[in-house]
């Protein structure tokens, strides 16, 4: 039933100065790209895709961004949320060679994805980017044999100076990539579509969300897609009939709002 | 699933005769913080708080709308008469078939039912409203008063062209383990599967007390479940939280298990069984 089952917060982790992860007894089967409804009691409830897959717990990592992320950002190990899901499709790992591009908070759901690539011993390169070295995070959780892990920040405080679209052209015209996924800013993604013009390519989108269960309608993109439903992956197929991809989002009274 | 075009359009393609928007009111309203909506055991509770982009900006959308000849019902809320007649010109002139009036949101401060439980304001907005538009005007009416047929015999004397039976149930659900309501807005409006026996019954009261046509909705779900609401005397129903039930193709599903049971009883036109349950 998709009713909020409260739990309680087990673990919590500096990612950054305002990056954390927190960790929650939650069991069950999620896929990568896929994500719970989390509610801050008193405060509010937001969509959170997965950060960390173990059977019994799982995590997610966010950035202080507004009321809700600052008030979960404030909680204390022992607190107790409400989580509701998974929702959404995930991510569907297919090919040989992945190139996996993760922007900004994107990093916190792509980190699984690579995980999961791993473990299936396909080959995986990893692109992290951020504004600058601060911004940076799961570095050292990604530095693993048989990942090749690039970062890139705008100012060139650590990696490659430039946008992770420059990079992953680079790569992807030296490298017979399979399929790409990526999660990120939506310009960034678009952007990246645009490269991947003749090979598999996966976004995750993210949207202003109530009900997370598609039936509130508020999340909606290009013909009546529910980025909580149909979404929040979509691939190239499917991105094509997406108009608003990269143009406009909605905010809480559906307005457009330009990207 | 009926704020963008988009969206309207996917419903459309589904297999409905006609599309009733979200609530649109004069100014853009965000609706109440997260949680707005939970499922429970028998339906679904919800207190959205009437979001929606203003009417100015919902016109786009109508505009995209109307490319496709989508026969589309302009649901409106207002704080008084003069608003509902505003919103209803501008749905007109947008290009909405037909408006509703919510005269019957459970959960929203100042508007719907604390409007549509008055039988005097919801004649006089609803003669007002239809004073000042051409196209037809439906009054969505809630089962949260004790009047429901006083309420609709009003709507009728305001000369109302079709009477919409039943809006949500005022309800809350209280967490126990964190002790608090779950919405936000702590109250709710309760639709899906448990309030059906008790839309099926104002319609069965309404439709003997007025003349003009009935709208069933309310926790339909299958064809069964509409066939009950034509047999109390609906002219047609509304689907919503169908959809989370039965995913986006329940329309076109409801219509074949309606179609199915007729040719079984051998009925030929829906109109056949409207109302028989009072005969």
């Amino acid at each position: 039933m998709n009713y909020p089952k409260i739990t309680k917060i087990i673990k919590i982790k500096d990612e950054t100065i305002n990056v954390k992860t927190i960790m929650f007894e939650y069991s069950g089967i999620i896929k990568p790209g896929q994500f719970f409804m989390l509610w801050i009691p008193g405060v509010d409830e937001i969509p959170m895709s997965v950060s960390y897959i173990e059977k019994d717990v799982k995590g997610i990592t966010f950035k202080k961004v507004g009321d809700a992320t600052k008030a979960l950002f404030e909680l204390n190990e022992g607190d107790k949320i409400g989580v509701r899901g998974p929702y959404g499709n995930g991510f569907k790992i297919e090919g040989k060679n992945i190139l996996l591009v993760a922007g900004g908070t994107g990093i916190a759901m792509i980190a699984p994805v690579a995980e999961e690539i791993l473990n299936k011993k396909i080959s995986t390169t990893v692109i992290l980017a951020a504004k600058n070295k601060n911004e940076i995070f799961f570095e050292n959780r990604l530095k693993k044999s048989g990942l090749e892990l690039f970062i890139t920040t705008d100012d060139g405080s650590k990696g490659f100076k430039g946008l992770a679209t420059d990079l992953a052209d680079d790569l992807i015209k030296k490298n017979k990539f399979d399929s790409v996924i990526t999660c990120g800013p939506e310009l960034m993604m678009k952007k990246l579509y645009k490269i991947c013009s003749n090979i598999s390519f996966q976004a995750s989108l993210e949207r202003y969300m109530k009900c997370g269960i598609g039936l509130c309608g508020q999340c909606c993109v290009g013909k009546g897609l529910r980025v909580c439903k149909e979404g929040p992956v979509f691939d190239e197929k499917m991105l094509k009939y997406i108009d608003d991809f990269g143009i406009f989002k909605r905010n809480a009274a559906g307005i457009k709002i330009k990207f | 699933m009926d704020e963008d075009a988009g969206s309207m359009q996917r419903i459309f393609n589904s297999g409905v005769g006609a599309i009733v928007t979200k609530s649109i009111g004069l100014e853009p309203r965000n609706g109440y913080p997260n949680p707005t909506l939970v499922e429970l055991d028998h339906g679904i509770l919800n207190a959205m708080g009437l979001p929606n982009s203003g009417i100015e900006t919902f016109q786009e959308e109508l505009y995209d709308l109307k490319k496709s000849n989508i026969p589309v019902i302009g649901s409106i809320f207002g704080k008084n008469e003069k608003e509902f007649v505003k919103l209803a010109e501008k749905m007109q002139k947008f290009g909405a078939d037909a408006v509703e009036l919510n005269l019957s949101c459970p959960h929203a401060k100042g508007y719907g039912l604390e409007i549509g439980s008055d039988t005097k304001l919801v004649k006089d907005i609803t003669s007002k409203v239809k004073d000042n538009i051409k196209i037809p005007v439906f009054v969505k009416l809630s089962p949260n008063t004790t009047n429901i047929i006083d309420i609709a015999k009003s709507a009728e004397a305001g000369n109302a062209d079709a009477i919409v039976a039943i809006n949500t149930i005022k309800a809350m659900k209280i967490d126990i383990e964190l002790k608090i309501p779950v919405l936000s807005n702590k109250i709710g409006g309760y639709s899906g599967k448990a309030i059906k026996p008790i839309g099926v019954r104002c319609v069965y009261e309404i439709s003997k007390n007025v003349d003009i046509p009935v709208i069933g909705v309310g926790g339909i779900t299958t064809g069964e479940d509409a066939i009950e609401y034509f047999l109390a005397g609906a002219s047609a129903v509304q689907i919503g939280s169908g959809i989370y039930y039965r995913g986006v193709e329940i329309f076109k599903i409801i219509c074949d298990e309606i179609e199915k049971w007729m040719v079984e009883q051998g009925y030929n036109n829906l109109s056949e069984i409207i109302g028989v349950a009072h005969l």
